[in-house]
């Protein structure tokens, strides 16, 4: 994500927005036709995967699906180098999701035709990224915006590089988080160096009447040896209604979901409630990624 | 007394003279510069040898002048290294090592889950950064992880 400016990212969001009534189903669109998309997922995936395959098929391209890794050449000990040089000579644009860290840079080293990454190890995820950056633009606004980020910050990804593209707009942050799961200190200071004003509590009610956005993110209770803290600490960081009464009515809560029980069912028939329209607007997202890839759209 | 340490080192014909490496890294510098016990050449080096600004290591290449990209390799391990290059006993070329803006195959990524710990085909890649509150600090160009401190430890 650092390899975008605030300018690419504005453009990537307002041919996100052109391209809405076309994602809704209001409008068709051929700007894909003739184009295949593979997509190879060697990680499971449920709303990248299917959000890629809807972008494409709304820009009236064809998908082309990797399978099973277990009953693909993958399994013959093909390496992943080998696999992008075959695949970009079948396909037009290549979708990569992949366990190592980097691998999305390594196959755009190998492909003949461009690589969109769909996820790649444990730190990047860009384009839930720009999704989280769209909804937040479409629902609220990303100048100055007063944002809290709850629950894993330490090795949430989402939150990561999502920190880093709203400093580039001037973000006010408030990290709220259990001691065990803080924001990376790396990460905290280098938002400080760009002097981006951060807060940082474990107390959800204590910053809630003062934000314009919630980003939640769901505690996996893999991380806590203590099963006893692991129920603690859900609990501290669970958005309910009685916790919003005390919130503007303005504020909008994202989350990039599966969530378990961080947000309760109550919030969801609230204005609050974003994160269902949040997984929509990666599809207008992944069609203005595959079309500027593509050069369709310039 | 100048005599009795001249015998540490002998002065060499011809070759490479590396000299204020930072004490303990002579045996690292052979490792970036790949000298391996397949190197034809006669390499001889000191280690601790006492200088004006405290403990240094030297190395002695002969009959060889490496190329300015492998010395400066040098750099990310101990910066304040000079290059001397020597023809008939005489130096005709003296250098800083420069650090350079980026390496390949000459590090190994800290971060165990990169791609370049792979077995696919590729090498290592790092933009190389440096800093007065940070020092030397190498950014995978696959994984954008950073090492900072235990460059030395991590030479392919």
């Amino acid at each position: 994500m650092k390899d975008f400016s605030r300018e690419e990212i504005d453009y990537v969001l307002d041919t996100a927005e052109k391209l809405e009534p076309v994602a809704r189903g209001e409008e068709m669109s051929r700007l894909l036709e003739g184009k295949i998309v593979s997509l190879l997922f060697f990680e499971p995936s449920t709303r990248t995967r299917l959000s890629f395959e809807v972008a494409t098929q709304r820009l009236g391209g064809q998908v082309l699906n990797l399978g099973s890794v277990e009953a693909s050449s993958v399994m013959k000990g093909e390496n992943l180098a080998d696999t992008i040089r075959v695949i970009g000579k079948y396909a037009d644009l290549i979708v990569l999701r992949h366990p190592l860290d980097g691998s999305a840079r390594m196959a755009a080293e190998f492909a003949s035709v461009p690589v969109i990454n769909g996820g790649d190890g444990s730190v990047h995820h860009p384009t839930q990224t720009f999704l989280d950056l769209y909804t937040i633009r479409r629902e609220s606004h990303l100048e100055g915006l007063k944002i809290a980020m709850a629950g894993d910050l330490k090795y949430g990804r989402t939150v990561h590089s999502l920190c880093h593209a709203l400093s580039l707009y001037g973000a006010e942050m408030t990290f709220v988080s259990p001691p065990e799961l803080q924001m990376p200190s790396e990460i905290v200071r280098d938002l400080r160096k760009q002097k981006i004003r951060i807060k940082e509590t474990d107390s959800l009610e204590e910053i809630i009447g003062d934000i314009e956005v919630l980003y939640m993110t769901r505690v996996q209770r893999e991380r806590f040896p203590d099963p006893e803290e692991y129920e603690k600490v859900k609990n501290r960081l669970k958005v309910t209604g009685e916790i919003l009464k005390a919130a503007d009515p303005e504020l909008k809560i994202l989350h990039p979901l599966p969530r378990v029980n961080e947000i309760s069912p109550e919030v969801d028939a609230t204005p609050h409630a974003c994160y269902f329209e949040q997984a929509f607007y990666g599809v207008p997202i992944r069609m203005a990624l595959l079309a500027l890839a593509m050069g369709v759209i310039e | 007394m100048k005599e009795k340490r001249d015998l540490k080192i002998q002065a060499i014909e011809n070759g490479t003279v590396i000299d204020h490496i930072k004490a303990g890294q002579a045996l690292n510098v052979l490792r970036i510069l790949g000298i391996s016990s397949a190197f034809r050449a006669t390499i001889s080096f000191v280690m601790n040898a006492p200088g004006a600004g405290g403990k240094k290591d030297v190395v002695k290449i002969e009959g060889k002048e490496l190329s300015v990209e492998e010395l400066n390799r040098i750099a990310l391990i101990s910066p304040k290294a000079t290059i001397n290059i020597i023809r008939y006993f005489e130096v005709v070329q003296k250098n800083n090592v420069v650090l350079p803006s980026y390496v390949e195959g000459v590090v190994r990524c800290t971060n165990s889950n990169c791609i370049s710990n792979s077995s696919e085909p590729i090498k290592s890649k790092f933009s190389v950064l440096q800093s007065e509150e940070d020092g030397v600090s190498l950014h995978c160009l696959y994984c954008e992880h950073v090492i900072s401190e235990e460059i030395a430890e991590n030479l392919l």
